[in-house]
């Protein structure tokens, strides 16, 4: 039905390069400001992974026994903990953790899981059998009961979470790259790559993978929030980064046994934090998609 | 005609939303249509004709509004009536046929329930006779064996058959207007003159009135009693479909006339008076053929079933063809769909295996190299293809230039950043596009444009073969007969040879110096194109010309 859009627009003449890209985003981020939001609060989130540990008032692992357990004061906005450890230091120090995890395992699960649907679904037959039953293999398991049989077994690392996420997250990846590589297997422009005679690897990487970039890095965002979710999750249940290193997960498995006596926020304030986190790939995704892809650049 | 028209648009303006403020899609329209009346609306892509039908029905899309006039349809005024009332009125007293009939029904639902959902929706009919009246409209729309086709999924049926359960949809309940867009674009010429015919028959059988959108000024002229030219959004001109060819008043009416190919005008009649001459005929190449198919054999297996061992007998897609391409010659391979043209050109190609036979280029065997390993072979760069369709052909990431240098790049014709792009603005140049529309995305080209950049990446690194698979098929025939010289001229400049894969006769004539007609994998009739298109031997070729529609000149 867009047949509608085709009048003849006024032509302009495409400026180049990254001002291109940037006028362009703009102009996305200004016919919807739910993605700009989403992106102030993704720059305030990096900036706590960054320079956050060097601008926080206090040592977030310095305990003192004298202000423990003290309700949200100017001195200490979040509040303290039972040890007396400053909760707003330990939520901005911990930002930097947190987003680690989720940056690398998505990027290992983007690599490993995007590449091997791409193949799966570029080449198919055996490639396409073998990934496919690998995914669903994985997704036979609920997957955080995967995730936490994973680091129990390899053992209790950052390292190990960051490994689980990523292979939790492998299937989302696989399936989503393969369908999208079939998609355009037959495409016109992959039929005339190979008439100039490249190879399927150079078919891959120059026609198929640039043109399925944009819906993988809609994925990559909402995965972002879920991966930091899943690292959490494993750290409040005892498994993963071990006490007393701040990370949300754990300061919410902390707090959470002293709101019942009243002291709310111990827990409150990093588990905010990681809803925060989590809200903020989430709408990112979208705008991310507008962004990147080149047909939204009228 | 004094009474009352059934549809009167007066003065309608259509405007869209867009980042760069609103565009006027369409420009005080004013068109009206009688009962009985079949009016054809005629224009090139952007003129606004598609959008006007839209507005008729109220469907456009959120970024459009009808900014001024009135429609008004017997008597009720359509941009006041609420979305309720249109609901009413769609289906029952206006309806619509879309260009791809596949897309315009429900792929996992059968198709005589489909027709029963609308009789129901207008309560046409109930729960006792919905099935009767489902068969009786299959029927009405000459569908064989209506009572099985009932039970059929639209993916079971031809896109003829298709194109007939949307029409038997359409006019289920009666409608006094249908508007057809583009209805038969896509199909065989056989299939679209069944079509018409039908369309064209149930309209005055039942006295109701019919707007046909269409590009193709001979197929509105031949089946309709008056036509509406757009040009931008504007009507430039309405006249009775009798007199519109033989005195066309508009400007715009008559350069599209002229583009439209037709029986006595040779390529350069296609374009605008003014044009400079063709180049004198190169001398064919005597002696070997540059490409000799014998025997040439694809198969399809066909899935074995669960139950029983043996299986299947495979589909012959293309049966022992033999044929051979000159140098410099120019040859048509014509058929409708299905014919094996298309699994032809992808073997000659080699994309695409062989089952049996031979295929000989330049004098060597390459029908026995795998398709798989043909990438990296010496031959590679000397057979190229232009695709159907210029948009999906192109990488939507690379700019023109880059697309026009992958070939260079990849046969290392050309070495160096600056010698790559000098050749680029060459071949930019050869094939007549502007030199600095090569830093552009595809999607910032126009259709022309684009096929001009396939054109370019085609003859890049300097093909003996180049295989045209309907290149101007997506292409608005102002643009078709542009980019068909520009082939004729390249041709002569390079001394390329031709193999075009058409289905269209008349443009074919145009091009080829000799044309093979397929059918079923089989060559039906082979020869020197001005004796095959006037005095075919075979019958399916009199059939294919009959069908090609005759405007009244």
């Amino acid at each position: 039905m867009s047949a509608a859009g085709s009048p003849a627009l006024p032509a302009e003449r495409p400026r180049a390069g990254v001002s291109a890209t940037l006028a362009h985003a703009r102009a996305v981020i200004a016919g919807n400001p739910v993605t700009g939001f989403a992106f102030a609060l993704l720059l305030g989130l990096v900036a706590c992974a960054t320079v956050g540990p060097s601008l926080v008032p206090y040592d977030p692992l310095a305990s003192d026994t004298a202000v423990a357990l003290q309700a949200p004061t100017l001195a200490h906005p979040f509040g303290t903990d039972q040890l007396g450890r400053d909760i707003l230091s330990r939520v901005v120090v911990a930002a930097r953790l947190d987003l680690a995890i989720a940056v690398f395992s998505v990027a290992l699960v983007f690599v490993a899981g995007g590449l091997a649907g791409i193949m799966a679904g570029f080449f198919g037959g055996w490639t396409d059998r073998i990934v496919g039953r690998l995914a669903d293999t994985i997704m036979a398991f609920p997957l955080f009961v995967l995730a936490m049989g994973i680091v129990a077994a390899l053992g209790n690392t950052v390292g190990n979470i960051v490994l689980a996420t990523a292979i939790i997250n492998f299937p989302l990846y696989a399936r989503l790259a393969r369908a999208e590589a079939a998609q355009r297997r037959n495409a016109g422009f992959v039929m005339a790559a190979r008439l100039t005679g490249n190879t399927d690897l150079r078919i891959v990487l120059t026609a198929i993978l640039p043109n399925i970039l944009p819906i993988m890095m809609v994925q990559m965002s909402l995965t972002m929030g879920y991966a930091i979710l899943n690292a959490a999750g494993l750290s409040f249940i005892g498994l993963g980064v071990r006490p007393p290193t701040p990370e949300w997960g754990i300061m919410v498995a902390e707090g959470a046994g002293f709101i019942v006596s009243g002291e709310w926020w111990i827990a409150l304030f990093p588990g905010l934090a990681l809803m925060l986190a989590v809200f903020c790939f989430n709408l990112i995704g979208d705008g991310l998609r507008d962004i990147v892809d080149p047909q939204r650049r009228t | 005609m004094t009474a009352l028209p059934l549809l009167a648009i007066r003065d309608l303006t259509v405007e869209f939303a867009t980042r760069r403020g609103t565009v006027q899609a369409v420009r005080q329209v004013d068109v009206s249509i009688a009962k009985g009346e079949t009016v054809g609306i005629v224009g090139e892509s952007g003129s606004g004709k598609s959008v006007t039908s839209y507005a008729v029905m109220r469907i456009l899309d959120r970024a459009g509004r009808i900014a001024g006039g009135e429609v008004g349809f017997s008597g009720i005024d359509l941009r006041a009536a609420t979305e309720r009332q249109m609901r009413d009125l769609r289906g029952r007293e206006i309806s619509m046929i879309f260009q791809n009939p596949r897309a315009a029904l429900n792929p996992i639902r059968k198709v005589g329930h489909q027709i029963e959902d609308v009789l129901r929706q207008h309560a046409e009919a109930g729960s006792g006779d919905a099935k009767a009246k489902a068969i009786a409209a299959l029927e009405q729309v000459k569908i064989a064996r209506p009572e099985e086709r009932y039970h059929a999924y639209p993916f079971e049926l031809s896109g003829g058959m298709c194109q007939r359960v949307v029409i038997a949809l359409a006019l289920a309940c009666r409608p006094q207007l249908l508007i057809a867009d583009e209805p038969t674009t896509g199909l065989d010429v056989t299939t679209q003159k069944a079509v018409m015919d039908l369309v064209t028959g149930l309209t005055r059988e039942r006295g109701m009135a019919t707007v046909l959108i269409t590009h193709d000024l001979g197929l509105a002229a031949t089946y309709c009693d008056r036509i509406v030219v757009m040009e931008q959004g504007r009507v430039v001109e309405t006249a009775p479909a009798a007199t519109i060819f033989r005195a066309p008043a508009h400007a715009y009416t008559r350069r599209l006339m002229q583009a439209t190919p037709r029986p006595g005008a040779t390529l350069r009649d296609l374009l605008p008076e003014g044009a400079p001459a063709a180049a004198p005929e190169r001398a064919r190449g005597a002696g070997a053929p540059l490409l000799a198919v014998s025997g040439l054999v694809k198969d399809y297996p066909k899935a074995k079933s669960l139950l029983s061992r043996k299986a299947a007998a495979p589909f012959r897609a293309v049966d022992s063809l033999s044929f051979t391409v000159a140098r410099g010659e120019s040859v048509g391979l014509v058929g409708e769909s299905g014919c094996g043209k298309s699994t032809t050109s992808t073997m000659v190609m080699r994309l695409l295996d062989p089952t049996e036979g031979s295929i000989v280029f330049s004098g060597e065997e390459i029908g026995r190299v795998p398709a798989a390993r043909f990438a990296r072979h010496p031959l590679r760069p000397k057979i190229q293809m232009v695709f159907q369709d210029p948009t999906e052909s192109l990488n939507p990431r690379w700019t023109a230039a880059r697309a026009i240098a992958d070939p260079l790049l990849r046969f290392r014709t050309v070495q160096g950043g600056e010698a790559i792009r000098a050749r680029c603005e060459e071949l930019a140049r050869l094939v007549g596009l502007p030199v600095d529309l090569l830093d552009r995305f595809p999607h910032q080209l126009s259709g022309g444009q684009k096929a001009r950049v396939g054109i370019a990446r085609a003859i890049a690194p300097s093909p003996d073969l180049v295989i045209l698979d309907e290149p101007t098929a997506a292409l608005d025939v102002s643009v078709q007969a542009v980019v068909l010289n520009l082939l004729a001229d390249l041709k002569q400049a390079l001394g390329m040879s031709y193999l075009f894969v058409s289905h269209d006769l008349q443009v074919v004539r145009l091009l080829c110096d000799r044309v093979i007609v397929m059918r079923a994998g089989g060559i039906v009739e082979e020869g020197p194109t001005a004796e095959v298109l006037e005095a075919p031997k075979a019958e399916y070729t009199r059939a294919l010309l009959a069908a090609i529609p005759r405007p009244p000149v």
